[in-house]
């Protein structure tokens, strides 16, 4: 039976949503044990949270000072402490995971199974490649511990109302001072998340300008909708890096997935094929978004948008 | 800083539509356009920065693959590295196994700074980076925007998922590039016919002494599940009537 230990994404007040997708993917494997690891300056709000999630054994702390912000370099060695009898060690996709569990990878002497998209049974899983072009089905050897990353947008959320006990480590690992956090810059929104939204509204560069996004912004208000964006869009400085959604941006599965003056390149629609429902708004009625949408609308965005903020 | 030692890896061209063979035991690239990972491109380009605004005296790109991949670091030649070097092996290796190759060049070479893409777009792994720092026990800067070097410390900004991050690393670190970071350079003919006089080391993976990390067995290639094309409505009326017919407003 396999003994799978999550490690929880959070800000250091609560836990991220990808967690409870993570344990989603975790419980797909026969295992006798998830526990979620929190490493924390102070770690009991966000351990609360993490034993209420429906299918956790056990939550496990690790406070200090050091862990008040995630720096691969300063947790790795600390995950590496506690991952004694553990066959499988998982995080989520998002870019505190992929920056974080290579490193453990490596420490631990295994190679990592990155965005597992399926659980084909404890060590066989199917993964992304080439911008989703194709899907491998890999086998992970059977004598090492599973290091790996799961690709949140293809899990729901498991449920909470659990009540897991929690318990504090004490653990031996010498940190390394070289990395130091200095700030963060996160868009200040109101907005729903653009990686947890029922629905997104999306923006290309045909939207022309960092002034003409207030259209979208006000059609996703109306909705209640996160703000996404292309690479493109991103690129020619119309909005911030974070709401870039594809291959190198996030990866998403909203209800409700709006497409405007996108053209739909592979690399945009990988970020969105997990969506529920898919309409593209484009002025090119050849435009490659259509062959993947649901409802498809050609014209002029700059009229549709407007009008369609309007009706609702 | 004396050294930069930048990866460049062949991969298959960023233009080219992926097809997975009939048999399920790949993806195609008969006859398939071959390029420098696009991130790798930004890596090697933000090094010769570095170099040009005098914080380097040396660019160093390295590859790890089939001997074809000499043609990449000629590319990395023709925009301004200074040598290359070719570890060759039958096919790519994984991503432990390349650290593991990378560290032996590190230690060789001593750079002050490693640069790496944040990800290659054939495995979309997003992993050498981070083990490579693991492996050195030394700073990662992964999904790099900025980094500015100061003497023995760099600041490097990062695109993270709330927006950017900012850290201080010691040098020397590994970091990993977004496609942000910078606009890679245009070739000029006059510079690949300099390229081909830059030196160019081969060396056989099997020859470094890097022991194979244990490895996957990939047993199935398959194309992913296609979506359906819907329908087209003609105007905003009968997008909102679509959209309350399947509930979503």
């Amino acid at each position: 039976m396999s003994r799978i230990l999550i490690i929880a994404e959070h800000d250091g007040a609560a836990l991220s949503p990808s967690v409870a997708k993570t344990v989603a993917c975790a419980a797909q494997i026969d295992a006798a044990q998830i526990d979620v690891l929190v490493l924390a300056a102070s770690a009991a709000d966000v351990a609360a949270e993490a034993a209420s999630l429906d299918g956790v054994n056990r939550v496990l702390t690790i406070e200090n000072a050091a862990n008040e912000k995630p720096l691969a370099a300063v947790l790795a060695p600390q995950i590496v402490a506690a991952t004694e009898g553990y066959s499988h060690v998982f995080g989520p996709s998002t870019t505190f995971g992929r920056d974080l569990m290579p490193r453990v990878a490596a420490l631990l002497g295994v190679n990592q199974v990155s965005d597992i998209m399926s659980v084909e049974g404890s060590h066989t899983f199917k993964r992304p490649i080439y911008a989703g072009n194709a899907v491998v089905t890999l086998d992970a050897p059977a004598e090492h511990v599973v290091v790996a990353t799961v690709r949140t947008a293809s899990y729901k959320a498991v449920a909470g109302g659990s009540s897991a006990p929690v318990e504090s480590l004490a653990i031996e690992a010498e940190l390394p001072s070289h990395t130091r956090y200095v700030s963060t810059q996160a868009g200040a929104s109101d907005r729903p998340d653009l990686q947890t939204a029922a629905a997104v509204v999306s923006a290309g560069r045909a939207i022309g300008s960092e002034e003409n996004f207030d259209l979208i912004f006000a059609l996703a208000d109306k909705m209640g909708a996160a703000v996404g964006a292309s690479r493109a869009a991103v690129d020619a400085g119309y909005c911030p890096n974070e709401m870039q959604v594809g291959q190198t941006g996030k990866i998403i599965a909203p209800d409700l997935y709006i497409a405007i003056g996108i053209s739909g390149a592979i690399q945009h629609l990988t970020g969105i094929k997990d969506a529920g429902t898919i309409v593209a708004i484009n002025k090119d009625e050849e435009a490659p978004i259509f062959e993947v949408a649901d409802i498809g609308l050609a014209g002029d965005l700059f009229q549709i948008v407007p009008e369609l903020t309007n009706a609702l | 800083m004396d050294k930069i030692l930048v990866g460049l890896k062949r991969v298959v061209d960023y233009n080219v539509r992926v097809r997975v063979k009939s048999d399920g035991t790949g993806v195609e690239t008969d006859g398939v356009k071959m390029s420098i990972n696009p991130f790798d491109e930004n890596a090697l380009e933000e090094a010769l920065r570095i170099k040009e605004n005098g914080g380097a005296s040396e660019v160093i790109v390295v590859s790890i693959g089939p001997s074809e991949a000499q043609q990449q670091l000629r590319t990395g030649l023709a925009m301004g590295a200074d040598r290359a070097i070719m570890i060759t092996a039958e096919e790519a290796p994984d991503s432990l196994t390349c650290a593991r190759a990378l560290l032996s060049i590190v230690e060789r070479e001593q750079p002050g700074l490693v640069i790496l893409g944040k990800q290659a777009i054939d495995d979309d792994n997003s992993q050498t980076g981070q083990m490579l720092a693991a492996l050195w026990g030394r700073p990662q800067a992964t999904f790099a925007s900025e980094l500015a070097i100061d003497g023995d410390t760099a600041t490097v900004t990062r695109e993270v998922d709330i927006g950017m991050e900012t850290i201080e690393i010691d040098l020397p670190a590994v970091v990993t590039v977004d496609l942000r970071i910078n606009e890679p350079r245009y070739v000029k003919l006059p510079d690949i016919m300099k390229a081909k006089k830059k030196p160019l080391d081969e060396l056989a993976l099997a020859d470094l002494g890097v022991e194979q990390a244990p490895a996957f067995a990939h047993t199935n290639f398959a194309p992913p599940a296609e979506r359906e094309r819907g329908i087209m409505v003609d105007d905003v009326a009968g997008l909102v009537a679509a959209l309350k017919d399947k509930g979503l407003v």
